[in-house]
């Protein structure tokens, strides 16, 4: 089933096209990467799923709905989740608190009974932070849980990324660079860890990554962008081999 | 695992046992005579601060929104009081529960276009509408233009007083130690990741900006029928920077620290009252002093409170916490 439809998606920044006439469509569960040299508009394709810039023209249907310039609360609620390229955590609050914002928008008790500590506050917050402990488990973290997010080390933190991001209950993740700054060993893990959560949550991820060796070693489908377009889209195997692939990477072969 | 949030008997009752007992004390003191008008008035003007530092607190230190007109909504609170008490002759209750309404409606008409913008420009946003209600108030002769409302009876005491340092401590501890005040600070730490983790941003910078509004409205009502007299002049931006200051030196983000350096600000007013000449100027310098010493304010963005003792106790005892 297609959960994700995006047809002639463009966005320019004054002059400059970041995408050009995008289309991309994802099936539900698939695990799909999205690479391209420097600057060829990847996270800006993030953006404009996530809302945080409105497309030009263009439109993503998730779901079967229009989701096509709603505010990115709206989105998320809709199910689409993400982490960042530069990790963009709450630094000053715990690992706990990190999850438990995250958990918010499905909050089950009015603001007044926060205010006047009625038993319904009590009951939601422990279910929150039941909730919380449990991505905390799943990545690790649960013995960190009053530490400061700022003071863990940069894996766990892109790990309490990913833990926030589920913690919104998507149906699709986006993930920014998920292996920028890690060793090998570390991105092994984090290829362990992607396929098991997509199994676990039964999600749809699609990922932008440098690490080639990360991008051919778990995604099934690959979309190559550069200067806003689309060049090429297939197997790993498919882009391997794929000449304007190379060049974009290499530059053209001088003959 | 224990829970951070759960009911704790014990403990409530030791806090609602503290609070009766500072209470009545300081009732005591007044009805025996032992408390003159001049300490009354301080302890009068350390309440009203209290609420408006904590209120204002709220808005710039939890959610991150530098706000600078909070004496705009003290004035709406004040003249909405006083024209349910003195001029349709209601008891104050009404007089209160009107001016939290109204500063809090000011709140929400304010908030909901300044509110877009960021840092800079939304200080300067609510500077100016802090001063459109004034000039407005200015220009209303029902409310006696600049001369302002003369003879409001004196309905302001301890009780009333005391009860709202406790309403607005309670509340607004009880918003932020939540759910709902977890999604405010996430305003403040990251807007945008906030957003995309499913967080209605603008909802909850006007809420954080209406419930301060109401509080400051609740000020102003206490204020003014302690001091008789409200007149446009007394709200204006001077007042919102005293309670700023108050804010940034307790350290934005810290309700304790906005209490304390409420009380702080009061008595050095008042002390430095006996030094007309240089008394401005002491005040300068001791604010310098504190913000090149302490530039995160007196407590940082930390609070004093259950887990400070608690931490206290273990180090003393020698174990870790």
């Amino acid at each position: 089933m297609k959960l994700m439809n995006i047809e002639h998606l463009h966005k320019s920044f004054g002059g400059l096209s970041a995408v050009l006439d995008f289309n991309a469509h994802l099936e539900e569960r698939e695990l799909i990467g999205l690479i391209g040299p420097n600057g060829a508009g990847k996270t800006t394709v993030f953006n404009l799923i996530t809302g945080v810039y409105k497309p030009d023209e263009g439109s993503i249907h998730f779901a079967d709905q229009n989701i096509t310039g709603l505010p990115p609360h709206e989105i998320c609620r809709r199910g689409i989740a993400r982490t960042f390229q530069n990790i963009r955590l709450f630094n000053d609050l715990t690992v706990l608190d990190n999850v438990r914002i995250a958990l918010h928008k499905d909050v089950q008790y009015p603001l007044l009974s926060a205010v006047l500590r009625i038993p319904s506050f009590f009951k939601g917050e422990d279910e929150i932070e039941e909730k919380a402990e449990q991505f905390l488990k799943i990545f690790n973290l649960d013995d960190k849980r009053y530490e400061k997010a700022s003071s863990l080390p940069y894996g766990e933190q892109r790990r309490l990324e990913i833990a926030r991001a589920l913690a919104t209950n998507p149906r699709m993740l986006i993930l920014d660079e998920p292996a920028a700054g890690m060793n090998p060993n570390e991105t092994a893990e984090l290829m362990e860890l992607i396929r098991s959560i997509r199994e676990q949550f039964h999600l749809t991820i699609l990922l932008i990554e440098h690490d080639m060796s990360l991008v051919m070693g778990v995604c099934e489908r690959i979309y190559v962008l550069d200067y806003g377009q689309i060049i090429a889209e297939g197997s790993p195997e498919e882009i391997r081999n794929n000449k304007r692939v190379i060049e974009a990477y290499l530059g053209e072969e001088v003959s | 695992m224990q829970k951070t949030q759960h009911f704790k008997p014990v403990q409530f009752i030791v806090e609602v046992g503290i609070l009766v007992v500072i209470f009545t004390l300081v009732q005591y003191l007044i009805s025996a005579g032992l408390l003159n008008q001049y300490y009354q008035i301080n302890l009068a003007s350390m309440c009203i601060n209290i609420i408006l530092a904590v209120s204002l607190n709220l808005i710039n230190g939890f959610t991150g929104q530098l706000s600078l007109g909070h004496a705009g909504f003290m004035a709406v609170g004040a003249y909405a009081s006083v024209i349910m008490t003195t001029y349709m002759d209601l008891p104050f209750i009404v007089g209160i529960v009107a001016a939290c309404l109204a500063a809090a409606l000011a709140g929400f008409i304010i908030g909901v276009p300044t509110l877009r913008l960021r840092g800079d420009y939304l200080a300067i946003a609510t500077l100016g509408f802090g001063e459109i209600i004034r000039v407005v108030l200015q220009n209303i002769d029902y409310v006696g233009g600049p001369a302002g409302i003369m003879g409001i009876s004196k309905l302001t005491n301890w009780p009333w007083l005391f009860a709202g340092v406790v309403v607005t401590l309670v509340v607004i501890v009880n918003l932020i130690n939540s759910s709902y005040g977890r999604a405010i600070i996430s305003v403040r730490e990251d807007e945008i990741a906030a957003e995309l983790m499913g967080v209605n941003t603008t909802k909850y910078k006007v809420l954080a900006f209406v419930i301060g509004a109401m509080f400051a409205g609740l000020a102003g009502a206490l204020y003014a029928h302690y001091f008789y007299i409200i007149k446009p002049e007394t709200f204006n931006f001077m007042k919102s920077f005293d309670i700023l200051v108050m804010v940034v030196l307790g350290g934005l983000g810290s309700t304790t620290g906005a209490v304390i350096a409420a009380m702080f600000i009061t008595i050095l007013t008042a002390v430095l009252q006996s030094f007309p000449a240089v008394r401005m100027i002491l005040y300068a310098v001791i604010l310098i002093l504190v913000m090149i010493y302490r530039p995160q304010g007196l407590m940082g963005n930390r609070e004093l409170g259950r887990r400070t003792f608690g931490r206290l106790r273990g180090r003393l005892r020698g174990e870790q916490q």
